[in-house]
């Protein structure tokens, strides 16, 4: 029978089935941050278990850390989250990529740029934006502390198996429209429930045609559609990205070959069959800016705030809930809408792709006056190559903060965060109410719209903006 | 985990549809190395004022749902990031129910429940019920007639009554491994332990690709 590339890489992992219909899955790789594992580490300790593949498990600080100095935490709470992290690594074995380490950045970031990532592999890991992982066509998601636990102790991980769900991109995309606009589009479309108990993949000549790195911005925020894997089958671009450089986790030599070779094998069969379908035309896809507290209140950039009636998939009530936090009302061009921050970062958009995009649109350009705008790598890597090409420079110039790497502004558990009633264009992944600080405000684009943000000092569409 | 057969108490409403795990523990809150101390946090900025005084419009604050047991809300409950912290909070304010509406929409189901909170919630003791929308939009209209009336949830029959004029049993659907972990109080590391034979054995053919 034909088989989709969940199903591949499913039954290779099965260890065992139980009588209730799980399967106990092999885990090849576990990623742990600081911010989710202290608990898990503690149940080890408490039962006297081991990690039992610590050569399995890669270890990142990146939640708590500080992007202006990284060695100053000054937050005693985040500075024992760390050491904890730090103690828990050298009690049990664990390789940690800590704040000295050049190779520290935000989890998702890291583990695909040290070849940790590979297609045809499972992959776990405290934090619900692991569903970038699939974008290599591995099978990666978020999971609680508790598993993060059961992982440490086993390797395995019990799962009800999901159902499989084709999310296909006909056509180009227009100049300007991204990766990131691809996925708050399908969002906007289903909704934030919309892939719950399903595993997405991706397909279609958009998605052929993106870079890594834009496959990993979709299947990153394959999670805000409630769907905690995303996946794209591994083809060219993927090994070309694998081999491109040296990666300290990935096979080389001959063993590099026969990886190829199994990879190749990965990508779904001629007919094989999934539970649900959508097509989506990506030529007809405007850039998106979110306009509430839900990344599924989303719209296009030439649209207006919509009416709290005429929103598909929210109450009323919820609609008129999101316009009074963000301080909209309805009827008001997104165009209209002005900003005080700019955040450009996270494991969404924090890669040097995104950061090449951004720093297109800065170069010869002033940010708006009064315009807040922090810049953030998601790894030191990112950081080295951005400094290398010169972008930092770009930014600085511009007026621009160009910080060290971690998650910062995403989540704001590390100092950078916004004020109450401060509006924010963010790369980020969530609009949640007090995601990026207590009454702040959220609007989700693309790293090109930020940057446009940045310098008019409010939203534009990107696709007819004139230079200077 | 402490096993959950019946819990009566009282049930609490939150009407809000996509309550994000954000709001239900803030990122602050995450920083603690510990298991405990959550529950005093749970949905901080909507139940404190910037004072720190709880905040009267905010429906747990209200004195009829006080030690409330059950909470009824709306769909896709628990949506955002994974951390656990969000089912400690919300355990350890005292709920050990959560009740939220699944729908249809254009034959797709909208769940009550985000994946990995539910999966959170069935590891730590709290039990997860999806109802009809009819049903629970029923048990907020009775609860705005009676607030602070109790429920009571039955799991071993898949029942909940409420305690309030002539209100029918409500019957609900849960999955069977999910009922036998709450039922029992089951630890999952020590049953996948007693696996262990075909764990070492999965180990000795399976390639995962980590170069030696």
């Amino acid at each position: 029978m034909p088989k989709t590339l969940f199903e591949k890489i499913w039954e290779r992992h099965r260890v065992t089935g139980f009588e209730d219909g799980t399967t106990l899955l092999y885990i090849d790789r576990h990623l742990v941050h600081e911010v989710t594992s202290p608990q898990a580490f503690e149940g080890l300790r408490l039962a006297g278990r081991k990690v039992r593949r610590p050569e399995l498990t890669f270890a990142t600080l990146d939640h708590n850390v500080p992007t202006e100095n990284r060695h100053e935490i000054t937050d005693p709470v985040s500075r024992a989250q760390v050491d904890a992290l730090t103690r828990n690594c050298r009690e049990f074995g664990i390789t940690l990529f800590d704040l000295d380490d050049e190779r520290q950045g935000i989890v998702h970031i890291i583990g695909p740029e040290l070849g940790i990532t590979l297609p045809g592999t499972t992959i776990v890991c405290g934090d619900s934006h692991t569903s970038t992982h699939g974008a290599f066509g591995a099978l990666a998601y978020g999971i609680g502390t508790s598993e993060v636990e059961h992982v440490l102790a086993t390797q395995c991980l019990p799962q009800a198996r999901p159902k499989t769900f084709r999310v296909t991109f006909e056509g180009r995309l227009q100049p300007g429209v991204t990766a990131k606009d691809m996925v708050l589009k399908l969002i906007g479309t289903i909704g934030t429930a919309g892939g719950t108990g399903y595993v997405l993949e991706y397909c279609g000549p958009a998605i052929r045609a993106l870079s890594m790195e834009g496959r990993m911005t979709v299947c990153n925020m394959t999670i805000e559609a409630g769907a905690r894997a995303g996946m794209v089958a591994p083809d060219d671009t993927t090994i070309e990205y694998i081999c491109r450089t040296p990666r300290p986790y990935a096979p080389r030599g001959e063993a590099l070959e026969k990886a190829i070779a199994f990879w190749r094998t990965l990508p779904g069969d001629e007919g094989a069959v999934f539970d649900r379908e959508l097509t989506i035309d990506a030529s007809e896809i405007a850039p998106q800016v979110t306009w509430g507290t839900s990344p599924g209140m989303v719209t296009d950039v030439s649209a207006r705030v919509p009416f709290p009636d005429q929103v598909p998939g929210y109450s009323p009530a919820d609609v008129e809930k999101s316009l009074e936090y963000m301080g909209l009302a309805p009827g008001t061009p997104i165009t209209d809408i002005a900003v005080d921050t700019v955040f450009i970062g996270s494991c969404t958009n924090g890669r040097i792709e995104d950061l090449r995009a951004a720093a297109a649109i800065f170069q010869g350009r002033r940010v708006a006056e009064g315009v807040r705008v922090l810049v953030v790598p998601g790894s030191q890597q990112v950081l080295r190559q951005a400094e290398a090409e010169g972008l930092d420079r770009i930014f600085r110039e511009a007026g621009a903060q160009w910080r060290q790497s971690g998650c910062s502004m995403c989540l704001a558990m590390n100092p950078d965060k916004l004020e109450p009633g401060q509006r924010c264009a963010s790369t980020s992944n969530r609009n949640f109410e007090g995601r990026q600080g207590k009454d702040g405000r959220t609007h989700l684009v693309s790293p090109q719209m930020a940057a446009a943000a940045a310098v008019t000092g409010h939203f534009v569409d990107i696709r007819s903006w004139q230079k200077g | 985990m402490e096993p959950l057969k019946t819990v009566r108490g009282v049930i609490a409403p939150l009407d809000r549809a996509n309550v994000d795990t954000d709001q239900i523990i803030p990122k602050q809150f995450l920083k603690s190395i510990s298991r405990t101390g959550f529950g005093e946090n749970l949905f901080f900025d909507w139940r404190y004022r910037a004072d720190g005084s709880p905040d009267p419009e905010f429906i747990l604050n209200d004195e009829a749902f006080r030690g409330a047991a059950i909470l009824v809300t709306r769909h896709n409950f628990g949506c955002g990031s994974s951390r656990e912290h969000a089912v400690w909070a919300i355990a350890q304010y005292g709920f050990r129910v959560i009740i939220a509406p699944q729908r249809d929409e254009n034959g797709n189901r909208i769940p009550g429940f985000a994946d990995i909170f539910r999966n959170n919630c069935a590891k730590n003791g709290v039990l997860t019920v999806e109802l009809s929308e009819s049903q629970v939009d029923g048990i907020f209209a009775l609860i705005e007639r009676h607030p602070g009336m109790q429920a009571t949830v039955d799991l071993p029959a898949q029942q909940i009554t409420l305690h309030a004029e002539n209100s029918p049993v409500i019957s609900f659907d849960i999955d069977p491994a999910i009922k036998e972990r709450l039922l029992k109080g089951l630890d999952d590391i020590t049953k996948t332990l007693t696996h262990e034979a075909q764990i070492t054995a999965f180990e000795h053919t399976h390639d995962t690709q980590m170069p030696a």
